[in-house]
């Protein structure tokens, strides 16, 4: 800081409080709603401290979906298996076929190099909400739909990850392949004992952005699955808010979004080191 | 710049290529090539046969009124998202940037929302503004102002906004507080001791040293209101009242899935993809000059 005026300083951190606040208000409320019974919500005002009724809500969000009359019947434990399977299928795919393809275009001279690359690149173009109608038609045709398998490959295709490695390949030393294949080494030895083991940041950042982009999927989820017991968490909360006349049953609503919003939350402020460095640097 | 070290051989890359090439096939260019195809064609509407129309499609779309409110509906909703998210991200970095201790402690209380689903935050906003029961609405009731973004639609964009806005800050403010962070303190120094007052600095040295990365984020975070928001608009307003909120995601969706047009929503897929098109270039443009090996 250049001024050493005090007023500034306690400005500053107003300034910040208050923008945390606003950040975190809307989640306190869930938070307080999942902790009340129903009728402290539907008789407004809610009130601002967390009721008593935490287990209560809880369990019945984990174990049983919404009490009787109020639709959902899926235990959301069920749909966060789900979204984990999800979100990690996705990672994983993604990670393992880009640094494959990565390490091919980095390391290797070989026919249409050029040409594989620009159609892996251009996929970067793409978000699959466009493209929505006929993969939908591609997964159908496959009987992919209701299917873990539908659910993770349409979304593994894009490039972003292959763009990252590869970027990050070229500023190893040269000398480090020159040593390896002077040493004898052959080129999958060169990958696994070299490339992943020094890769081990860039893969680490990447997966807490790819988690956080599978577990977060919504449109794609909503339209593969019909059978509810395929449902992700994300996607599924919106059938438990009817539309029209009908009441949710709002503290076990607000308890399926606070359980949808944990994980992700968790990973990114775990690994919050490795989130600031894969954001700062995927998505250039 | 390329490697001047490589391995031998053709069919170990090539096999190695293979996954991510056969997925980009199935999932990305089949589909898409269909998308194309599919503009040009009008099904009848028994879906028994379907007819080549050549440019038809485009043709009625661009003149179809509720396309093209859609596409102004768009403008102004990513334009408000952007710049809302933009504005508060910028403002909370670069109060950030100003303390010497803590800045570390904001940016985790600041970031975690990047976590939360578009869809998730739709829920949490629709609950604070549902017409019955909602806090907010309570409060506005009680100052005389009637809230009901079910039947007005402005009031639904503006709540589409928010919700929108609110998860997007902490992206900004983790772009806007790494750029702050990358000015030297030396040339901030240099005009506070000649006598330039905070906001003199900011608009003279600070503003100009963040432009590449004020456009990159605009860029991000159109693309962003573009697209990731169809939960933010599906969870609250379904496009509705009066498809006052309808994007030209969410018209792809419902014109595709809901009514069954799917020469209509292949278009629309076909404009998107040309506007997607265009900003990826553009931001592409940017990295070029950015990325040295």
């Amino acid at each position: 800081m250049v001024e050493k005026k005090k007023s500034g300083y306690w400005l500053t951190h107003l300034g910040l409080i208050l923008g945390v606040l606003f950040i975190f208000f809307p989640v306190w409320l869930t938070f307080v709603a999942s902790t009340v019974t129903q009728d402290a919500i539907i008789y407004p005002p809610l009130p601002m401290l967390p009721g008593t009724e935490f287990f209560e809500n809880y369990a019945n969000a984990l174990f049983r979906g919404s009490p009787e009359g109020y639709g959902a019947k899926v235990p959301v434990i069920k749909m966060m298996m789900n979204s984990a399977i999800m979100a990690i299928g996705i990672t994983v795919g993604k990670i393992i076929i880009s640094l494959l393809s990565a390490f091919a275009f980095v390391y290797f001279r070989f026919p249409f190099r050029n040409l594989c690359f620009w159609l892996i690149f251009i996929t970067l173009m793409l978000p699959v909400e466009v493209r929505i109608v006929p993969t939908y038609e591609v997964v159908a045709n496959l009987n992919l739909l209701n299917s873990y398998t539908g659910l993770i490959f349409p979304l593994i295709a894009s490039a972003t990850a292959t763009f990252l490695f590869r970027q990050f390949f070229m500023t190893i030393p040269d000398e480090m392949v020159e040593a390896a294949r002077m040493d004898g080494c052959s080129p999958m030895r060169f990958f696994f004992d070299i490339l992943v083991p020094i890769s081990k940041t860039n893969i680490a950042a990447l997966f807490v952005i790819l988690f956080i982009f599978g577990w977060n999927q919504y449109l794609w989820p909503l339209l593969m699955t019909t059978d509810p017991d395929m449902r992700t968490i994300v996607m599924a909360i919106d059938s438990m808010i009817p539309t029209g006349d009908d009441y949710a049953h709002w503290p076990t609503v607000m308890a399926t979004a606070m359980l949808a919003m944990v994980p992700p939350v968790i990973v990114v402020i775990s690994m919050q080191k490795f989130f600031v460095k894969g954001l700062l640097e995927s998505d250039k | 710049m390329e490697k001047r070290v490589f391995f031998k051989g053709w069919w170990l890359p090539a096999l190695l290529v293979a996954p991510q090439l056969m997925i980009s096939f199935v999932f990305f260019f089949y589909p898409s090539g269909q998308a194309i195809w599919n503009s040009l064609f009008l099904p009848d509407p028994f879906g028994l046969k379907t007819e080549f129309v050549g440019l038809d499609n485009f043709r009625f779309l661009l003149s179809d009124p509720y396309y093209l409110a859609s596409f102004k509906t768009t403008i102004i909703f990513s334009t408000a998202v952007s710049v809302s998210s933009m504005a508060l991200g910028l403002y909370l970095a670069a109060l950030a940037d100003r303390l010497i201790k803590g800045a570390g402690v904001y940016q985790t209380l600041l970031i975690w929302p990047y976590a939360i689903a578009p869809a998730i935050a739709g829920v949490l906003w629709l609950f604070m503004f549902n017409g019955n029961i909602g806090l907010a609405s309570y409060y506005l009731k009680a100052l005389g102002y009637e809230w009901n973004h079910t039947l007005k639609g402005d009031q639904a964009m503006f709540l589409v906004i928010l919700a929108s806005s609110w998860g997007r800050i902490s992206y900004n403010f983790l772009f806007f507080l790494a750029g702050l962070q990358a000015i030297p303190k030396s040339i901030i120094e240099a005009a506070a001791i000649d006598g330039a007052s905070f906001w003199k600095r900011f608009g003279t040295i600070v503003i100009p040293l963040l432009s590449p990365i004020t456009f990159f984020l605009l860029v991000v975070n159109i693309v962003y209101a573009f697209f990731d928001t169809f939960g933010v608009i599906h969870t609250i307003t379904s496009g509705g009242p009066e498809q006052s909120t309808t994007i030209l995601v969410y018209k792809v969706f419902s014109d595709g899935f809901v009514s069954q047009d799917l020469g209509s929503s292949a278009a629309q897929s076909v404009i998107l993809l040309v506007l997607v098109g265009i900003l990826t270039v553009i931001q592409f443009k940017y990295i070029e000059r950015k990325v040295h090996y």
